[in-house]
């Protein structure tokens, strides 16, 4: 039975990397609470992993007639609609941003957690103890 | 690793949060510096934030201050003939210091230095778990 490394740890380390990109994204967020003009921006967790692991991804022309697809590619960070807009322009809501922004932190501690779990059983594994 | 920009971002609001408490501080501290020209006085000072964006494939940006302004607001003119900076009708010019403005504009740069405070903490956080990894 081949353990690789890549196979044991893929989808956490991959989750790994779209949360640490949303929490600057978010972190971006909230650091522009106060600037005109700023739009809030989000990632799309799912659509963006799903095209890390070569699911999903932008529609491919595969013909010479095909039209160009329209549309932001699945990983790119998306505007948020904002429920009350504020009179300068800017659509960051602080309060939904924390919240988003914790909540990302806390599911990037879990996905940590469970790659470490992983490591650990990988190294038990090499031990053979 | 992409973390680590998050400490650039927040950093970057923190200077920008710090430069509108120094003007508010400033705004604050001049309200009542009382002069005889109309160009000799005082002006409520405002920073102007916009968003860093160095090139267009940035999907992240910090904020820059871009420069501070001078509130084109009248000045307030008050009839004061016994003061030694009067002019000859008798009126000296006191600032376009709004204290109430000023006061709201101080909270809000303050609540914002928290919550940028706090995401640096968070993002510090999670970057130490990051390193213990597998221990």
């Amino acid at each position: 039975m081949a353990i690789g490394f890549e196979r044991a740890l893929s989808v956490h380390a991959q989750a790994l990397t779209v949360r640490s990109r949303r929490a600057e994204i978010l972190a971006a967020n909230l650091a522009n609470a106060d600037t005109p003009n700023y739009q809030a921006r989000d990632l799309d967790f799912k659509a963006t992993l799903a095209s890390l692991q070569g699911r999903g991804g932008p529609l491919r022309a595969t013909h010479a007639l095909h039209l160009p697809a329209r549309g932001a590619a699945p990983d790119e960070p998306l505007y948020r609609t904002p429920a009350q807009m504020a009179i300068d322009g800017n659509t960051v809501e602080e309060e939904q941003e924390k919240a988003a922004f914790s909540d990302n932190a806390l599911r990037y501690q879990a996905s940590l957690q469970l790659l470490g779990n992983r490591v650990q059983g990988l190294l038990s594994a090499i031990r053979g103890e | 690793m992409s973390l680590l920009k998050v400490f650039d971002i927040s950093g970057s609001a923190l200077r920008a949060q710090t430069v509108r408490l120094n003007t508010t501080a400033s705004n604050m501290a001049n309200i009542d510096s009382i002069s005889s020209s109309t160009a000799t006085t005082y002006r409520s000072r405002q920073p102007v934030f916009a968003a860093q964006l160095d090139s267009a494939e940035d999907e992240v940006a910090g904020v820059d201050v871009l420069g501070i302004v001078e509130s084109q607001a009248p000045l307030r003119r008050e009839y004061r003939p016994d003061h030694p900076l009067a002019d000859p009708q008798g009126y000296v010019n006191l600032p376009n210091v709004n204290p109430v403005e000023e006061m709201a504009n101080m909270i809000s740069a303050s609540r914002s230095y928290q919550t940028n405070v706090e995401v640096l903490n968070t993002s510090k956080q999670m970057l130490m778990r990051t390193l213990a990894l597998g221990d």
